[in-house]
């Protein structure tokens, strides 16, 4: 009789001692932490224990952000040589990188994902944005984008809640490299790591206002965009939005670059790799959650290979661990707020009503805090809300293809313009798929891979411009952008 | 007034990621600017630039395939450890040559002003000098900047610390690996500088430096089959024909320089297309 | 023979099952093995890992100096690694030369070792560059030996051509020498065959051809047992294992010189194949220095410091 053998891995967390969350926060404006009011608690999603209370930015402290920053910008920041701004951002990049595991843990408890990410995606790439751009401050005539390059001013930005500080850096480096000051708001879910980029800005002596952080909700956001002292406005979060802003500013001068929601098609051919491509739709589908604007949140299979493929992934998913975010060896960590979870609920219980088979991976989710097991949805067809509207969780919605031009128009047919994948091992047909989707984006036999080097932004109403690279660069140079 | 007897250091070559005598065992005198001795560093020889060219030789492949952002990391670390480091450059700096503290002062800060900046040039160098190039056809057709290989410098008399930068820097920014010759009489900022880098995490055999005199080395380092590339922006003007002749053996890609811009990285790079077709 | 019904034993139903598989993407495969290799093992997961890491130990030594001395003191610590701690299991296995085969055998049954097989390597290991008459002899002396376990080699000049039948054809004459004796397992030099595709294409033909196990290296080569390449031979039997219903072992060998090292294998094995792998008759290491830092980690954990090797025998 064949014992049952099981290796089980022991818990393995990651220490809290590394951070100290003060019980309440302000907002840094002018080069210090200031007190701010109305607050508001944020939360673990994973237990659901408050971790401190956050501010509500009003119409005073957006009014002295963007006071401070113009001072700075007017002051110091335009004055000073692009060779110097360089070192700032280089100290920032190297502090980062210095305090990484404090970075790490602080942004997992704050916004619920596994430890392992932070610690080996989010931080790094953040640091790496910084090091890339410092090296621009003092290169901008050389960027082909005019040999006078100038900066807009000072810069409004508002980041999402799914990326905290990645975000925070993709915004804030390039706009610093370029000359602009910034005000930035980070989302009202987890703004504990931008405070604490605030602490490394003072010790990298960043002259005070170039960086302030405003915290608050969607109405400190509003503040932002509408300042008439804010001159260009940088924006990562939902369509939604992003077209209330578009709104906002079209009576007005201000630059603005969007990076919004996404419903990417993830098309695996008959001659890709498998293995590899199931990693891949794991990857662009349940890293962070789903909670990634670029997501494979549409398989597109090969008829051929469907079945296969299918077993493949549902033994594969059996094996993704959900729990603890703390822990080391977790893969799935908790939905970032109740509000997530809820909406994720609502459209899978779409998904179920308009007919599509859901299958989970079993898997024992804890009492407290917010969680969703990895799930898919088979005979899904383009008709399927599910396969029209972003879900941002882990939920994937599988449909077949027959023909090439049949995976592409499927892929095609959706507002959104993101990003999209690519898998089979032969070249010319990755190149003729890349040449046909229209996506900012588009990963082919890979997925989910960033670099500062590399611009991301989408088509459509995935939003306007990219961030990252030297066509990201454009955005924070006046001239450079549309008028 | 203090009777302490102060250690002096021995100044030798860097070869391979160590610090080696040259194998011919000759040294010449280094005077300060009123004629007193100040050391004997090594009278390099084609033996150590052989040595030198194998060690370099070594470590390119490897070097080449670090990815940009970890080439421009440790550019950046040299400009760390040459910034902790100020006084003792601004010292010997004035030492040698006799110039002012406060123009010693600013070459030091320059150069790692200058480090700074081609460190930041790693990861920028191809997306603005590479190309897709829209051929006509089916074809996705792209140029990239790659490195050429091992490429040897000559370094200028003055300033000896920032000539010494430039003739390192953006040839090993593009992915080469370099031999240098450094000044002649003032060869003190380099041997220096060669412990800047064996403590920034530069791989060994990635920068090699030697001392002595150009007469001697330049024709061995212009005839040299396994060498790429040469840098001559430390070489006068009269010379340059001769090495140009020399160099035109293995047909080496020999250029003279007059500033600090990004011509200098893609001077020792070559441009590779390649065509792939689009289709099914 | 059946083959499992895959192929006829012909060379054009040999070319079409190899032909079918799918190909590996190197860059894939190599992120997959790197994030495997952040699993964090602790505490009772360590001890167990620890402990059934020893007991798929394939202690090794293959050297032109080889000794009757030196192989009874290796099978002494096969069976007994810890002299002062008797909890500690033995290994899986002894793997020798043919020639010294009998003297491990009867020096294992002497010392209470009669639960530790030995394994022969032949077929002209670690070359494999010799007449099938001269490998088939080679096998046939290990067998009649003692061994209970052969390591070939196939014939990379072969594979590397394309000879795809000859290096089938040679594993099921080896095969068939084993019989019911011993069990086979086929070495592939992987740092050789270089790529995963290449790889992923041995592991099928030599389990269709009756590999009992696959394995990685001959340990005289580097690149030996790299994380990606034992993922690939993983995949391969979990794949077979649909297809056939029948486990095949897998063996990385050579490489694998620490604790770590042979933790981040079990994981790989945990989380690719399954956890049905996880025991003796399914995988193995080869390896010789691992066993004592094994050892030394196993004393941490229980001693709560770190050990020294003085604490450790040399052999």
């Amino acid at each position: 009789m064949e014992e049952k053998l099981s290796f089980e891995y022991a818990p393995a967390p990651e220490s809290r001692a590394l951070v100290s969350i003060k019980p309440k926060y302000g907002h840094f404006i002018g080069g210090k932490f200031v007190a701010g009011s109305k607050h508001f608690p944020t939360i673990n999603p994973a237990t659901e224990e408050v971790l401190s209370q956050i501010a509500r930015g009003g119409k005073s402290d957006v009014d002295a952000a963007v006071k401070a920053a113009s001072k700075a910008y007017t002051t110091t920041w335009s004055k000073m040589s692009g060779k110097e701004r360089g070192k700032y951002l280089f100290r920032i990049a190297r502090i980062m990188q210095e305090r990484s595991r404090e970075f790490a843990v602080l942004e997992t408890l704050d916004n619920g994902k596994p430890i392992r990410e932070s610690r080996d995606v989010d931080v790094p790439l953040a640091a790496a944005h910084f090091f890339y751009h410092a090296g621009w401050a003092d290169k901008l005539e050389y960027a082909g984008l005019g040999t006078t390059p100038k900066a807009h001013g000072v810069a409004g930005q508002i980041i999402p809640w799914n990326f905290p500080l990645l975000m925070l850096a993709w915004k804030v480096a390039p706009a610093l490299a370029a000359g602009n000051t910034v005000v930035l708001k980070p989302a009202e879910t987890t703004s504990l790591t931008a405070l604490l980029f605030a602490e490394v800005c003072q010790q990298a002596e960043l002259p005070a206002g170039v960086v302030n952080i405003v915290t608050g909700d969607g109405s400190t956001g509003a503040l932002i965009v509408n300042h008439p002292g804010i001159d260009k406005i940088a924006f990562t979060g939902s369509t939604e939005v992003g077209k209330i802003i578009a709104r906002a500013v079209a009576p007005t001068n201000k630059s603005v670059t969007l990076e919004l929601g996404g419903k990417a098609a993830n098309i695996i051919f008959e001659d890709a790799a498998i293995d590899e491509s199931v990693e891949g739709i794991v990857n662009g589908i349940f890293f962070n959650q789903g909670h990634v604007c670029c997501a494979g949140s549409r398989l597109i299979l090969q008829e051929s290979i469907a079945d296969e493929v299918l077993e493949k992934l549902k033994n594969r998913m059996a094996k993704i661990r959900v729990g603890d975010p703390m822990d080391k060896n977790t893969d799935l960590g908790a939905i970032n707020s109740k509000e997530q979870l809820l909406k994720i609920r609502e459209l899978t219980a779409v998904g179920d009503s308009e007919g599509a088979q859901r299958w989970s991976a079993p898997c024992d989710l804890p009492g407290k805090g917010f969680w969703f097991a990895p799930t898919i949805f088979t005979g899904v067809t383009q008709a399927h809300r599910i396969a029209r509207e972003e879900i941002f969780g882990p939920v994937l919605s599988v449909l077949t293809f027959r023909t090439p031009q049949e995976a592409i128009d499927k892929a095609n047919n959706t507002p959104f313009g993101l990003s999209a994948g690519i898998w089979s091992e032969k070249g010319s047909k990755v190149l003729w798929a890349s040449q046909q989707l229209r996506a900012g984006v588009i990963w082919a036999n890979t997925f989910n891979k960033f670099d500062p080097t590399s611009p991301f932004g989408g088509y459509k109403e995935s939003g306007w411009g990219r961030e990252g690279g030297r066509h990201g660069l454009s955005a924070y140079l006046k001239g450079v952008s549309h008028e | 007034m203090s009777n302490r007897i102060d250690v002096k250091k021995t100044y030798k070559l860097f070869i391979n990621g160590a610090f080696p005598r040259t194998e011919s065992g000759r040294t010449y005198e280094v005077k300060n600017a009123k004629g007193a001795f100040i050391a004997n560093p090594c009278l390099a020889s084609r033996k150590d630039l052989k040595d030198a060219v194998v060690a370099a030789r070594a470590a390119q492949h490897g070097w080449n395939k670090a990815t940009a952002y970890n080439k421009g990391q440790i550019l950046y670390r040299l400009a760390e450890m040459l910034e902790g480091r100020r006084a003792q450059f601004v010292d010997e700096i004035v030492t040698v040559t006799g110039v002012s503290k406060a123009k010693a002062e600013k070459e030091v800060t320059d150069s790692v002003d200058r480090l700074v900046w081609y460190a930041g040039w790693s990861d920028k160098i191809s997306s603005l000098s590479g190309a897709l190039n829209p051929v006509a056809g089916p074809f996705y057709n792209f140029t990239i900047p790659e490195s050429m290989g091992v490429i040897a410098a000559i370094a200028p008399e003055t300033p000896s610390l920032l000539g010494l930068i430039d003739s390192i820097a953006p040839i090993i920014v593009g992915g080469n690996t370099v031999i240098v010759l450094a000044s002649t009489k003032a060869p003190l900022s380099a041997m220096s500088f060669a412990e800047v880098i064996a403590t920034s995490d530069v791989p060994a055999g990635v920068i090699n430096i030697l001392t002595g005199k150009k007469d001697e080395i330049t024709p061995w380092m212009a005839s040299h089959m396994d060498i790429d590339g040469l840098d001559i922006s430390g070489l006068g003007a009269k010379k340059h024909v001769e090495v140009k002749s020399a160099g035109s053996e293995n047909l080496k890609r020999i250029y003279s320089f007059k500033s600090a811009d990004p011509g200098r990285i893609l001077a020792f790079m070559e441009n590779k297309t390649v065509w792939h077709p689009i289709g099914l | 023979m059946s083959f499992y019904g895959l192929v006829d034993g012909t060379e054009a139903s040999l070319k079409k099952y190899l032909d079918s598989l799918s190909g590996v993407d190197q860059v894939g495969a190599d992120a997959r093995a790197a994030m495997l290799a952040t699993r964090s093992i602790k505490t009772t997961s360590k001890r167990w890992a620890i402990d059934t890491a020893i007991t798929m130990v394939d202690l090794t030594t293959l050297e032109g100096a080889d000794t009757a001395g030196k192989v009874k003191a290796l099978c002494t610590k096969a069976v007994r690694p810890d002299p002062t701690d008797s909890s500690v299991p033995s290994v899986g296995a002894v793997c020798v030369y043919n020639d010294m085969v009998a003297i491990a055998r009867t020096h294992l049954d002497l010392i209470g070792g009669q639960h530790v097989g030995v394994a022969a390597v032949s077929t002209a290991f670690p070359s494999g560059r010799a007449s099938m008459q001269v490998k088939i002899q080679d096998t046939k002396d290990a067998v009649e030996a003692g061994a209970s376990e052969i390591d070939m080699v196939i014939d990379r000049g072969a594979f590397l051509s394309g000879r795809y039948i000859e290096v089938f054809d040679e594993i099921v004459k080896i095969r068939e020498v084993c019989g019911t004796k011993a069990h086979l397992k086929v070495i592939f030099e992987t740092g050789e065959l270089v790529t995963y595709d290449n790889v992923r294409k041995a592991s099928f033909l030599a389990m269709a051809a009756g590999a009992d196990f696959i394995k990685t290296s001959t340990g005289k080569v580097t690149p030996a047992a790299t994380a990606p390449v034992v993922l690939v031979m993983l995949e391969a039997v979990r794949d077979f294992y649909a297809m056939t219903q029948v486990r095949i072992g897998v063996k990385p060998a050579g490489g694998i010189r620490n604790t770590k090292d042979a933790i981040k294998q079990l994981v790989l094995v945990n989380e690719t194949a399954g956890p049905e792998w996880l025991k003796p008759s399914l995988f193995r290491i080869g390896a010789s220095a691992l066993l004592n830092d094994l050892l030394m980690q196993r004393m941490k954990m229980d001693d709560g410091y770190y050990a020294s090797p003085q604490y450790v025998t040399i052999d």
